[in-house]
């Protein structure tokens, strides 16, 4: 079973490997998108660390949601999907290391990169380490929730636009509870309440989201 | 008491019965050829007895006792060969063999899937490269992955030249003289030596 | 067998129920709404302006009961493949979605006398604007691909992961609402509530139970015939 899962993910990291700059769209989009802000409300560093945290939550929100579709519709076209659900191993466990592979490439690349947005957003430096802690919790609850929407959609006429409209409102706990984690780090109020509570989040999307994923799968194959 | 048996099978698609009352018995060894014109059902019942489908009546079982299609111990007994070829265009033809193995389970890829379709000069080339033939004969060496009793073939000969349709049906006998079981829709292009026909010929169509 | 009987039988129910709750919605309406615009005291507070409650407040809780109801027949059309729970999920949809609107707009019509302002991020109506995108969602999803059956059971899915998903959601926006904006100023929780303005409340709840009751059989009516015309057209051309 582990032999499986780690099949699948080894081919999953070389194949976004391969995709380059296909993979590091999401990354892209949250560097380019985040220096608008500036641009758009004035580069006053107390307007940027009032709204930074939230705006790169925002982002963060749409960069994920950016990568959803490279999620399953390619293997839904080509084939793969068939043998995933054939495999004689639990679709659940495959689903988990897909978004596994799925957040090492665009999840983990958020967080990494939070520090440097944190410094361009003039947030203080507390938020160097408060930003990635609170995205290394959350984002992974967004690739997971956002692998049930992928799911549903796979083989739909139309795509990403819907996929917006199925997975932000589910996004939303995440949000609220990561931009008051960092919010609450930078004013002094201190954040681990909400930290844990979304650490509890992605306990829960960790137990729901694989079998609700693989549910969609089966119904887009039949 | 027969190894495969289906019993009163229907198939339910989008309102539209596509087959209905169907039958089988096979005994080890057996083949099994679908025929019939395209849309008549025959590839529905082949995801139906790998389990991708729901009959919506009838049973299926093995070895005597009765099972769902969709069962984990029944998915460790087959090999399902569909329409799509399953090759990721980015990987090499090596590289996709290895990855399915490792789905099955096992952690070495054995030569003799690449050896069986002449994919041995072909193992390093990036699978966006090869024709349709060749990825054909790279979705058909998933048959050697790994010994399974059941075999479900879609057309499998499609794109195939005559020596490797030579080859698959070598492939097919051994793996009949074995004692396995092989499910084929076809056109024609495929021989099976003594096989069961099951028509599909205007029953639904 | 149960895929042709049930049907049938739902609709000699629907036949047998649709006068009867036709009838007492015509009663009731009438009566519901002279008790609301008449008979109800004004507000001490807010005036004649939360006579809108009577609205917006059967509107929000039937938008709630509407989803959990899809939830509901969405679960039983997933697990027993009922036909029928897929057709009630499906046409309770825009009339939830519906009540959704009116919600929201009421709530935003009161917010004006109350607030000064239309809209005001308030808790409670930040989580029904929520709620109206995972009716659109439902919705659009179900109409997203070419075989109505495949719409129809991601749908089911989503409507489940939606109804987990709402009492989290509705917990982190009441958490954030406490922490941007300590003051609401809707205080509807039940008891708190006088008589005289509970009677009329109940009586609009039931008269808007009533209306999703009577739609939803005229809908189910409707997708019913248009299935059978569907699987004729299908059968018809495939033999």
């Amino acid at each position: 079973m582990i032999r499986s899962l780690l099949a699948l993910l080894h081919r999953d990291l070389r194949l976004a490997f391969r995709h380059g700059a296909e993979t590091l769209l999401g990354a892209i989009f949250f560097a380019l998108a985040l220096a608008l802000f500036p641009l758009g409300v004035g580069a006053s560093a107390d307007i940027l660390a009032r709204i930074g945290a939230g705006v790169i939550w925002v982002l963060a929100l749409f960069a994920v949601l950016l990568t959803l579709e490279r999620l399953y519709q390619s293997d839904y076209e080509d084939g793969s999907l068939e043998l995933m659900v054939l495999a004689p191993v639990p679709l659940e466990l495959l689903v988990f290391g897909k978004c596994l592979a799925h957040w090492l490439t665009s999840g983990l690349l958020l967080v990494v990169m939070s520090p440097l947005l944190a410094l361009l957003m003039s947030l203080p430096a507390e938020a160097y380490w408060v930003l990635p802690a609170a995205l290394l919790l959350g984002t992974p609850t967004l690739t997971l929730i956002g692998s049930i929407g992928a799911a549903l959609l796979v083989g739909s006429r139309r795509g990403s636009a819907l996929t917006a409209l199925l997975v932000l409102p589910l996004y939303i706990p995440v949000l609220i509870f990561g931009v008051s984690a960092v919010d609450g780090y930078l004013l002094g109020l201190g954040g681990g309440a909400q930290l844990t509570i979304l650490g509890a989040m992605l306990l829960f999307a960790l137990a729901l989201a694989p079998p609700a994923t693989a549910a969609a799968l089966r119904v887009a194959l039949e | 008491m027969s190894l495969f048996e289906a019993r009163g099978l229907a198939c339910r698609r989008a309102g539209r019965l596509v087959f209905d009352q169907l039958e089988f018995a096979l005994e080890p060894g057996d083949g099994l050829i679908l025929r019939g014109p395209n849309g008549s059902g025959k590839s529905s019942l082949l995801r139906l007895l790998a389990g991708l489908l729901r009959p919506s009546a009838g049973e299926l079982r093995w070895a005597g006792g009765a099972f769902r299609a969709d069962d984990p111990e029944h998915r460790a007994r087959l090999h399902f060969v569909g329409h799509l070829d399953a090759g990721k265009a980015n990987l090499t033809v090596r590289e996709n063999l290895a990855f399915l193995a490792g789905l099955l389970g096992f952690a070495e890829l054995r030569e003799a899937a690449l050896e069986r379709f002449d994919l041995v000069a072909l193992a390093e080339l990036p699978v966006r490269y090869l024709s349709a033939g060749q990825k054909r004969r790279l979705a058909l060496a998933r048959l050697e992955l790994a010994p399974r009793p059941l075999w479900l073939l879609d057309e499998p000969a499609v794109g195939l030249d005559a020596t490797n349709r030579l080859h698959l049906e070598g492939l097919i006998a051994d793996h009949r003289a074995a004692g396995g079981l092989c499910i084929v829709a076809t056109h024609g292009d495929v021989s099976l030596p003594d096989a069961l026909v099951l028509d599909f010929g205007g029953a639904a169509a | 067998m149960h895929r042709y009987a049930n049907p049938l039988r739902f609709q000699r129910i629907a036949d047998a129920l649709l006068p009867w709750i036709a009838v007492a919605l015509l009663v009731l309406t009438p009566i519901g709404l002279y008790q609301a615009l008449v008979l109800a005291p004004p507000d001490y507070q807010q005036g004649e302006a939360a006579r809108i409650m009577y609205v917006h407040v059967p509107a929000a809780w039937l938008a709630t009961f509407t989803y959990a109801l899809i939830a509901v027949a969405s679960a039983i059309a997933l697990v027993w493949r009922h036909p029928l729970a897929e057709v009630a999920a499906r046409a309770a949809a825009p009339v939830g979605a519906a009540f959704t609107a009116i919600a929201l707009i009421t709530g935003s019509v009161w917010g004006k006398p109350m607030w000064g302002t239309w809209w005001v991020w308030d808790a409670r109506l930040t989580s029904v604007l929520i709620l109206f995108f995972l009716y659109l969602g439902y919705i659009a999803l179900h109409d997203a691909f070419e075989d109505p059956a495949r719409g129809a059971r991601a749908a089911s899915i989503l409507a489940l992961v939606g109804a987990v998903n709402l009492p989290i959601i509705k917990f982190s926006v009441d958490w954030w609402n406490t922490l941007h904006q300590p003051s609401s100023i809707l205080r509807l929780d039940g008891p708190t509530i006088a008589p005289s303005m509970l009677w009329p409340l109940l009586t609009m709840v039931l008269v808007f139970k009533l209306y999703l009751a009577l739609v939803l059989i005229l809908r189910m009516r409707g997708q019913l015939a248009e299935r059978r015309i569907h699987n004729l057209r299908a059968s018809g051309a495939g033999g």
